[in-house]
């Protein structure tokens, strides 16, 4: 009797958490600073380790040990993971993937390359990059160019299954790296220079059936909002999307979902922002645009979203908002607070309270930003200044020194939060823009653009980029290293006291989390656009990273991004990046002695 | 009309000669697709400039100029003639093998390049002439 009833409470128990095994195994997983398991660290996405063995102290006997080559020539952004004694390598198209050998200087152990067809290239916003790998339940996950998840075995590297999660026909790629979170595999797209309609779509891990699919932009059955879903504190209420749209214009709205995924445990709710509204002539599409450019906190069980916060209403710079949103608690003008931390691409720092989505920091993190006075708190709205406001401009009308630049004062390259220094470390771009938006007309799997841009730094400074320290509490900047050009690579922060970044011209470098200062760097082969990661093996600490330029930062940047005589005293600053850095994918792995 | 011309190069050879040996004809007289005096452009290579921003500046860089995985026009239009340059825009053009991946997708049927495909390569070959600096270009007769 007794062992019978024993056994029927754990059956109990097992069962309704049989399909959230992935979930576990990775919650523990990503507490274990030896491995890498998802391409964000951990699902706070802090992109910080506890290893601890490189520190200020000795970084600067680090060293390469050993290198691989991916074959590929074009922009390599994202990170390996490392789980057990194997690490696993993406490329861009291909999207060829590695399975290398720890235990055997990194031995192939098996290679997959998908089969694609050649027309998806040119239909790639930015160059053909691709972020990262997702791992759980012994699968690993890879979204391909041509907009089909795979989900290969992690040991063999064989094909378990495969989804079609859109059609490059119609503008619809994926570059994103995809997140396991419970027994779903949440995926994004991308398109928003094509009219795609932005989605993020969850798939069943164990056979890649669809679970749900929820949209941007659209009437709210397809964008999964409810009575319940608010944003600023109070409901949306109906057809929230729709109305800020004039007519069909949303069904070819953008708000692509291309950027990084989070996911809070404790309040079960996913994280990501949506990017540019389609066209990029802000005159075309009257109204809000919603939900264009903002932060989604959905149920990734349901894909329902419990509330949203539009960043840049009616966006007339390009500025998306989908780069990453990272989980920390943290002091929020002296109160603990579950914050969600998020540098977007215009030019402001956005903390916000990650459990009702209430905004309570947003400030510049470059001072040079100037398309909008501040963030009106009460309303959440930015304040945008007229002079730089494409809109008022109208078509064929030539906005001139709007800073940021379309790049945004940050792309998707991470930025990685240290718990110990409780700071933000942020990769920055420190570009402006003239912006001028004309008439275009759609025509699927083409371009949507519908502006002119030229970039070149802000009046008065030569340098591109900057890599800072930011207090998300209080919005400000506690330091700011100068960079010649953008920087273009997701950052690492660690227990030793040391954050990583790589550079456009190839440099891996090292600077005290506490100062800045810059500690060690060391040039790898090409210009890096991929993020630092860490991992420890036989009782070592590594640091490893993609080099291979490429990418938004390969436009323009090749060739320096305008004319050296446009007199705006910062000619040291267009020397072009080709006198730098030449193209090829290489994975570089750094240790002490 | 030009749109029509180009639909009508694309299906028939012969037709695109035709429009190509009157080009040619007017550039051995000495005559430029493009006006530039003095920096400044006239209407149609402006257009041009913001047509090619629209449609390829995402591959091939700001002006012209090439990118990490494109070509630099200006360096091309050095050596291909009009009528190599629009059977490739209107064609495209596919270089898949073991070292590259460089496709540049066909635009025949794409409106927003086929009206303008004659300013569009009026502005690249102003700029592969070295007749045209980078940037915006200033328009001939306006600030």
């Amino acid at each position: 009797m007794k062992p019978r009833g024993y056994l029927l409470v754990a059956a109990a128990i097992v069962m309704p958490m049989s399909g959230a095994l992935a979930n576990d195994e990775l919650l523990k997983l990503e507490k274990d600073p030896n491995q890498w398991v998802m391409p964000t660290g951990n699902y706070a996405n802090e992109r910080y380790s506890e290893l601890k063995q490189i520190t200020a102290q000795n970084v600067q006997n680090l060293h390469p040990v050993w290198s691989f080559s991916t074959g590929v020539l074009r922009g390599h952004e994202g990170a390996p993971l490392v789980i057990g004694d194997v690490m696993y390598v993406h490329t861009p198209f291909p999207n060829n993937v590695f399975a290398l050998d720890l235990n055997n200087n990194g031995r192939i152990i098996w290679k997959y390359e998908p089969r694609q067809d050649p027309s998806v290239i040119p239909v790639m916003c930015c160059d053909t990059v691709n972020r990262g790998l997702a791992y759980g339940d012994g699968k690993i996950i890879l979204d391909q160019a041509d907009a089909t998840v795979v989900a290969l075995d992690a040991k063999t590297g064989k094909e378990v299954w495969k989804a079609t999660n859109g059609d490059p026909k119609k503008g619809e790629t994926m570059t994103s790296a995809p997140m396991i979170v419970k027994d779903k595999v949440i995926v994004g797209i991308s398109g928003g220079e094509f009219g795609v309609q932005g989605r993020v779509t969850a798939y069943e891990l164990k056979d890649g059936k669809r679970a749900w699919i929820a949209y941007s932009v659209g009437p709210d059955d397809q964008i999964l909002f409810d009575s319940k879903t608010t944003s600023m504190g109070k409901p949306v209420g109906a057809n929230s999307s729709t109305s800020t749209w004039q007519g069909d214009q949303w069904k070819i709205g953008g708000g692509a979902t291309w950027g990084w995924y989070s996911y809070d445990p404790q309040l079960n709710l996913v994280y990501y922002g949506s990017g540019n509204p389609s066209t990029w002539n802000p005159v075309q599409r009257p109204g809000d645009n919603k939900w264009s450019m903002t932060i989604f906190a959905r149920s990734p069980d349901t894909g329902v979203a419990k509330w949203v916060y539009q960043m840049t209403p009616h966006d007339e710079w390009d500025y998306d908002g989908i780069n990453e949103m990272i989980l920390a608690d943290i002091p929020v003008k002296g109160k603990e607070t579950k914050a969600l931390v998020h540098f977007d691409r215009n030019g402001f720092g956005y903390t916000l309270n990650r459990e009702t989505g209430e905004l309570l920091v947003a400030e510049k993190y470059d001072p040079k930003v100037n398309w909008a006075t501040h963030v009106d708190m009460a309303t959440g709205r930015p304040e945008v200044v007229k002079e730089y406001s494409t809109q008022a401009g109208g078509e064929d009308h030539n906005t001139q020194q709007i800073c940021p630049a379309a790049l945004g004062t940050k792309d998707q390259q991470p930025a990685a939060f240290s718990p110990v220094t409780k700071l933000f470390y942020v990769p920055t771009n420190h570009v402006c823009m003239d912006y001028e938006p004309f008439k275009v007309s759609y025509t699927a799997g083409q371009p949507y653009v519908g502006a002119t841009l030229s970039m070149y730094p802000p009046k008065g400074d030569t340098n591109l980029g900057n890599f800072i320290a930011w207090d998300a509490g209080n919005g400000k900047i506690v330091w700011s290293d100068p960079e010649p050009f953008s920087v273009w690579s997701g950052a690492l922060a660690t227990a030793g006291g040391v954050v990583f970044y790589g550079t456009l011209e190839g440099y891996l470098k090292a600077v005290d989390a506490q100062s800045g200062k810059e500690l060690y760097r060391y040039k790898t082969p090409s210009g890096i656009i991929g993020n630092v990661m860490t991992y420890e093996h036989g009782g070592k600490q590594y640091i490893a990273v993609l080099s291979g330029v490429g990418g938004w930062a390969g436009i323009g940047m090749a060739a320096g991004l305008t004319k050296d005589t446009d007199g705006l005293g910062a000619v040291g600053a267009y020397k072009s990046l080709a006198n730098y850095t030449q193209l090829g994918g290489v994975l570089t792995v750094f240790a002490l002695p | 009309m030009r749109w029509r011309l180009c639909g009508a190069a694309l299906a028939g050879v012969g037709l695109l000669a035709l429009a190509g040996a009157a080009v040619l004809a007017a550039e051995e007289n000495g005559e430029k697709p493009y006006t530039v005096v003095d920096g400044k452009v006239d209407q149609h290579t402006y257009n041009g400039w913001r047509r090619y921003t629209e449609s390829c500046l995402r591959c091939h860089g700001p002006d012209g100029a090439g990118s990490s995985y494109a070509p630099d026009l200006t360096e091309s239009l050095k050596h291909i003639d009009e009528d190599q340059f629009k059977e490739v825009v209107v064609n495209g053009r596919v270089n898949v093998n073991a070292a590259a991946d460089q496709v540049m997708p066909p635009f025949g049927e794409v409106e927003d390049v086929m009206y303008y495909l004659d300013d569009i390569y009026a502005y690249l070959k102003a700029r592969a002439d070295g007749m045209l600096d980078r940037g915006r270009p200033a328009r001939i007769g306006q600030q």
